[in-house]
Parts: C-alpha cells; structure tokens; sequence
C-alpha cells in the first residue's frame, strides 16, 4: 500500500527568455492543482522564473539552442522543482545578500533572482558542476506559510 | 504572445509610464528603451504607474536600479504607482520601499514632484 502518492511532471524547453511565460504557466497549472493558496503559486511560480532566468543569462548567455530540463516531484507534503541545465555555472555561496545601495552604484542586475528564491521558496539547493550539470531545487511546503 | 506594453503621458514637468502586462526578462529591453528615450528628451521626472502590470520578476526590478542613480544626479527620480498588493509583495521582498517613494496613486506621485 503506497503512503504517499508521488506525481512527476517534465517540462523540456528551449533556453529563451521568450519561454519563460509557458515556463510560469506550467508551474503555475501544477501548483495551483496541488492546493497550493494564490501567494503561494504566485511565489513558485516567481521563484521558477528566476531561476531559469539565471540559466538562460548566465549558463547559456542566452543561446537559444540549449535546453532547460524541468521537473517537478509532486506529493502530499510538498512541490519541488529541479531545473537543470549544462551551462557554465557559478558559485551560489559566493553570492552576497545583495547590498541594495551598493547594487544601485553598480547599476548591475544579479544576485537579486539568487536572494528572491531563497525567500520565496522554503528550500533553495544548487549543484553546480559547470559544463556539466547545473542544478537547482526548489522545495515548497504545503502545509508552510512563508514570505 | 508575451504580453507587455507601456504607454506614456505627458504633463508640464513629469511624464508617467503606464506599464501592464508581464514584465521579466524577456519584456525587460521594452521597458529598458523606454526609461533610456526620456533620458534622451532629458525628461527626469518620472512616475511608473504599475496599476495595470500583472507580474514582474527581479529582472524588471532591475531596471529602476540601473537608471535611479543617473536620474538623481539629474535631480530627478522615479516614483512608483498604483502597485498592486502582487507586485508589491516583490518590491517589498527585495528592500525597494526604501529606496523608491511608492505612492497609492498617480496623482499623489505627481503632487510630490510638484512639491519638492
């Protein structure tokens, strides 16, 4: 007898920010049929975009050719989202909270989707093995309210 | 498909941008060329009515960040508007209510210019 009834959802879609739409849609869809309240999807939903914003900026520098590989784990207790993609790929924990008047100097975009994700999302996890396989994992409660 | 659009009005000294739709980063350079063409007139007094924007992720964000400081040195500023409680909430988490004077509505956003 099964204790927990596990779903899995995938998404393979080409690394282009004018995918980031049908990228929110699908996450969006799958949360809000796991029961998830409206802060909450909208709070997935962001945490997803910033992330595979992050990929398709920074590991693909915008090439269109590559692909973004999303998965999302489905169960009673929790959503996760685990995005990967074959990239270059970065150092999370050399990732400063972003110092916004400081940023403001820079005038440089960065950092900010990092720090979002890891408020928005009840668990942010980075494997980084640049060339390889970049992945992220993004773990919301059901049963948590957050942010 | 992506949907995002600005418009624009023009008063004696301000100009307000209408934002709606989805701004990330795919809509971002619209709203990017949009700020840099008041820059260009050397319009300076700007006000982002948000009233009709949907979403928008760190990469909009972004953008007042990139122009606020030039706009200062010009004596100007961007003020926000009409934020709903959604795109607050993004604003919010990421620290802006200190930086930028978010305003109800347009009007009061244009009443501050006229007063300082």
């Amino acid at each position: 007898m099964k204790k927990t009834r596990k779903q899995k959802f995938k998404l393979k879609i080409s690394s282009a920010t004018e995918n980031l739409e049908i990228i929110r849609e699908f996450i969006n869809n799958i949360a809000t049929k796991a029961g998830f309240d409206e802060e909450s999807v909208d709070q997935i939903e962001l945490a997803v975009d910033e992330a595979c914003t992050n990929a398709i900026k920074h590991a693909y520098k915008y090439s269109t050719k590559r692909m973004l590989d999303i998965s999302v784990f489905l169960d009673t207790e929790k959503m996760e989202i685990v995005i990967i993609d074959k990239g270059g790929g970065f150092n999370p924990d050399k990732l400063p909270v972003p110092n916004l008047e400081k940023y403001m100097r820079a005038a440089k975009v960065g950092g900010l989707g990092i720090h979002l994700m890891r408020t928005l999302m009840d668990e942010v996890n980075f494997s980084i093995n640049p060339g390889k396989k970049n992945q992220v994992s993004l773990v919301k409660y059901l049963d948590r309210k957050s942010a | 498909m992506s949907g995002f659009d600005i418009s624009r009005s023009d008063f004696d000294n301000i100009t307000a941008l209408h934002l709606s739709g989805f701004l990330d980063a795919h809509t971002v350079p619209v709203f990017e060329d949009a700020i840099q063409s008041l820059l260009k007139e050397d319009i300076y007094n700007i006000i982002v009515n948000m009233q009709k924007l949907d979403y928008i992720s760190s990469a909009g964000l972004g953008v007042f960040m990139g122009f606020i400081e030039e706009i200062r040195e010009k004596g100007g500023d961007i003020k926000l508007s009409n934020l709903s409680s959604k795109v607050y909430k993004v604003f919010d988490l990421l620290g802006f209510p200190a930086l930028f004077e978010i305003y109800e509505n347009e009007d009061t956003a244009k009443s501050k210019f006229n007063n300082s």
